[in-house]
């Protein structure tokens, strides 16, 4: 059982190294009370996210996806959150053209000092998501399939 | 793959809220798991230990731990399963404290949190590969920025140590915010005595190269190999021919520029040296007051100087060098304090700043030692100090303690009663706080010896009555509104980040909290390092401190950069890109986005690939990304690894 059945539901965080992971530390350290629904999945930069494992989670069966990175023109790499912001913007927009609203999806800027931002976000997000009806089943695809292992190969 | 779970309870701090021994059985459930265990400190040496004795019982080759966050004991375990003879890339961690245990008190929805997040990093750890870090040379050079007292500290203690300095000074003289100071708490040292010393040291050390009014306009590289673009502000004054002999400044006809240094008390020439002990000692124009750029036509300093050092047409120099290490040294400026209106805001002429009074008492200042009050130039008799003007107020957004105020409030209390026998000073206090060697005495010292009397309590309005001010405020000691008349009020006003704080920190690619102080890469364990490798902090850039700790903080950069050049070379994380050249078609996207420049494209059996250039690669991930072929993986964040990630959180 991966969520609590009528408590959680399955929220996947692509959480930048440098900042919104620190953020989430620096909220944990300051003991502030979050819900229990994300689950956060550690990349270098937010701009290491293909938009394909933000659609790949949303059709594999995430109710919300989350994607935290650095300030726009903070970048720990100078320059990775620039290209992320245009990759999410696209996301965003396209994602209804699979069939899933957009309101399932949302990418933010924390940085890592702003652990009572993080607790924040994280409590908006969660409740935006439990407003929402359960994730849609989607058939399996064979197309994303197929592009998803090429992708990994 | 043989794969060991270690469940961390943490004292209480994870086993309160997450049932870790549950988690651990339930570990033994996931693929190529063959063994899990709970244990009460993982990262203690009895942990360790047990580490590394259950990769021998176990045979493992490959450990998750799941307990606090990476960025605190990543290494430590990376270290531990290398002592056991596994690869040290063959770890991961799963963040169960910062993450779960710290932000919930449901225990079953966070033992199932815990479990998913043990599931994603056995994920993880089943794509992963043995990886070797490389080696690459480092420039053996640091760059200073900011020449204040913690900066000067750096500089000097790297200089000695051999390493070349460059330092960087936005002002037109170093010495920063201390040089400014007439006195020093607690032993009332003549700061510029004190002071002076070491900045001549910077001027004539072989090893210290200093640009006066400069500033840094970027940086580009990583650490042991920073290349950084200086802008050097046009003064119109030929440094190299420029003796600092001052009859420039003797004879400019423009007298009444602001005068930056005594912070505008008093006014100086258009052409000036901002003081008698500047370094370098040169003078510099402003141009915002200077006639031959106001009204186009002056010309009297280049006529008097004697050897023809004045070039109105200088213009900006931009200079690139290479460093190996950086350590950030802004300090701070003072909050805007004429916000409040109960002061005044800035109307009347008698109430002034702490450092502006610190100038009123230099006997380098502008009256030559001699307190006298702004607007009658007579001597004041009573004077009242106001403390936290701008500190522990979280109305405008400062709601930090400064620090340093209580003791040079106190100090000044002592040096008014020096300079002026028969004066009389109040102190308006929310707390003394005084934590420091002899701090708390000097303030007793103050109240006991030199009479100053300390009231409990906040000042609700200053007005003028006659040419004196009525200072109302509240003991709330003695529960009583209080009224003082004063000659001179002084505002002690907190401290802020300095000025564009946020700017250089974004260059410098560290991060800063939201009042603009640069961010330590841990508050207790890391303070002086930032997340940005080769990138230090030292004196107030990273929050409110005293001179010694500035000081103490400036050694501690230096010792952390002169540790860092040490090595002839420096290791590379080789969580690096990698090209599969049988899928790369050539097109050369991944060069393009590359921030490090750190791809290039080889010619490969007569067709275009692209190249990682290793020891260049910071591992961002970012051509992985943008690979239409899926050609670039970043190790250990591959495609593979992240999908699997998703698909154990989604699929299950």
């Amino acid at each position: 059982m991966s969520v609590l059945t009528g408590k959680e539901r399955r929220i996947v965080g692509f959480l930048c190294n440098w900042c919104s992971y620190g953020g989430a530390d620096t909220a944990g350290v300051g003991r502030f009370v979050q819900p229990t629904d994300l689950r956060i999945i550690r990349v270098p930069c937010s701009g290491r996210i293909n938009p394909l494992f933000i659609v790949k989670a949303l059709l594999g069966g995430a109710d919300g996806v989350l994607v935290s990175g650095c300030h726009p023109r903070d970048c720990h790499y100078a320059e990775g959150n620039f290209y992320a912001r245009r990759r999410l913007e696209m996301c965003k927009n396209l994602l209804p053209l699979v069939g899933i609203d957009p309101k399932r999806f949302e990418y933010t800027w924390v940085s890592a000092s702003e652990g009572q931002r993080w607790q924040h976000v994280v409590t908006e997000f969660t409740k935006q998501i439990h407003a929402l009806p359960p994730a849609p089943v989607f058939p399996e695809s064979p197309e994303i399939e197929r592009l998803a292992a090429c992708a990994g190969e | 793959m043989r794969i060991g779970v270690f469940i961390c309870h943490c004292g209480t701090n994870i086993g309160a809220t997450v049932d870790s021994a549950g988690v651990a059985e339930n570990a033994k459930s996931l693929p190529d798991v063959v063994f899990a265990t709970d244990s009460m400190y993982t990262c203690s040496e009895p942990g360790q230990d047990g580490i590394i004795r259950a990769i021998s019982e176990h045979a493992l080759d490959g450990v998750v731990v799941a307990a606090c966050s990476p960025r605190m004991h990543e290494p430590t375990f990376r270290r531990a399963v290398e002592r056991a003879g596994v690869n040290r890339y063959m770890f991961e961690m799963a963040n169960i404290r910062e993450h779960v245990s710290w932000i919930g008190k449901d225990k079953e929805a966070n033992s199932n949190k815990a479990f998913e997040l043990v599931r994603i990093a056995v994920e993880k750890l089943r794509r992963n590969r043995p990886l070797t870090p490389k080696y690459f040379p480092s420039t053996k050079r640091v760059l200073v920025i900011g020449g204040g007292v913690a900066g000067i500290q750096a500089a000097l203690d790297c200089a000695d140590a051999g390493i070349e300095v460059i330092m960087v000074e936005r002002e037109p003289s170093i010495g920063g915010k201390m040089a400014k100071l007439d006195k020093t708490f607690p032993t009332v040292d003549c700061s510029s005595c004190i002071l002076g010393p070491k900045m001549v040291d910077v001027a004539q050390h072989p090893k210290i190269t200093l640009y006066a009014c400069s500033e840094l306009e970027s940086v580009s590289g990583f650490v042991g190999n920073f290349e950084v673009v200086i802008r050097r502000k046009a003064t119109c004054v030929d440094n190299t021919k420029c003796t600092g002999c001052g009859l420039c400044a003797e004879k400019c006809p423009s007298k009444k520029s602001f005068d930056r240094f005594n912070e505008g008390v008093g006014t100086t020439t258009a052409i000036n040296i901002p003081f008698p002990q500047a370094i370098p000692k040169k003078a510099v124009i402003d141009k915002s007051f200077c006639r031959q750029f106001v009204k186009g036509k002056c010309g009297v300093c280049a006529k008097v100087c004697p050897t023809g050092a004045i070039s109105y047409e200088q213009q900006d120099e931009l200079l690139t060098v290479q460093v190996g290490a950086m350590v950030a040294a802004t300090g701070y400026d003072l909050v805007d304090w004429k916000v409040y209106s109960e002061y005044g805001g800035g109307r009347y002429p008698d109430v002034v700043t702490s450092l502006q009074y610190e100038r009123m008492m230099s006997a380098s200042g502008p009256f030559g030692g001699h307190i006298k009050r702004l607007s009658d130039g007579k001597e004041p008799k009573n004077v009242v100090f106001i403390q936290c003007v701008g500190s522990r107020d979280v109305s405008i957004g400062r709601p930090y303690c400064s620090g340093f105020c209580c003791m040079y409030t106190a100090k000044q209390a002592i040096l008014t009663k020096d300079h002026i026998p028969d004066s009389q000073s109040y102190v308006f206090y929310m707390d003394i706080r005084s934590p420091g060697k002899g701090y708390d005495e000097f303030t007793r010292r103050a109240q006991e010896e030199y009479g100053t009397q300390y009231i409990r309590g906040r000042v609700s309005l200053i007005y003028p009555k006659g040419d004196r001010y009525i200072v109302r405020g509240v003991d709330t000691l003695a529960g009583a509104q209080v009224e003082v008349e004063a000659d001179l009020v002084v505002l002690a006003v907190g401290v802020e980040a300095a000025a564009n704080s946020p700017h250089l920190a974004e260059k410098l690619r560290i991060s800063y909290d939201k009042f603009g102080f640069f961010m330590e890469s841990h508050v207790k364990l890391k303070p002086i390092e930032t997340n940005t490798a080769g990138v230090f902090l030292a004196g107030c850039s990273q929050g409110p401190k005293d001179i010694p700790s500035s000081v103490a903080m400036g050694s501690a950069a230096a010792a952390k950069a002169i540790g860092l050049l040490s090595k002839d070379m420096l290791e590379s994380d080789p969580q690096i890109a990698q090209v599969n050249i049988n899928r790369c078609v050539g097109c050369g996207k991944c060069i393009n986005v590359c921030p490090y420049k750190a791809i290039r494209e080889i010619d490969f059996r007569g067709q275009a690939k692209a190249e990682v250039i290793e020891a260049v690669c910071q591992g961002c991930g970012l051509c992985n990304a943008t690979c239409p072929q899926g050609a670039v993986q970043l190790s250990h964040f591959t495609d593979n690894q992240i999908l699997a990630e998703v698909e154990a959180l989604c699929r299950c």
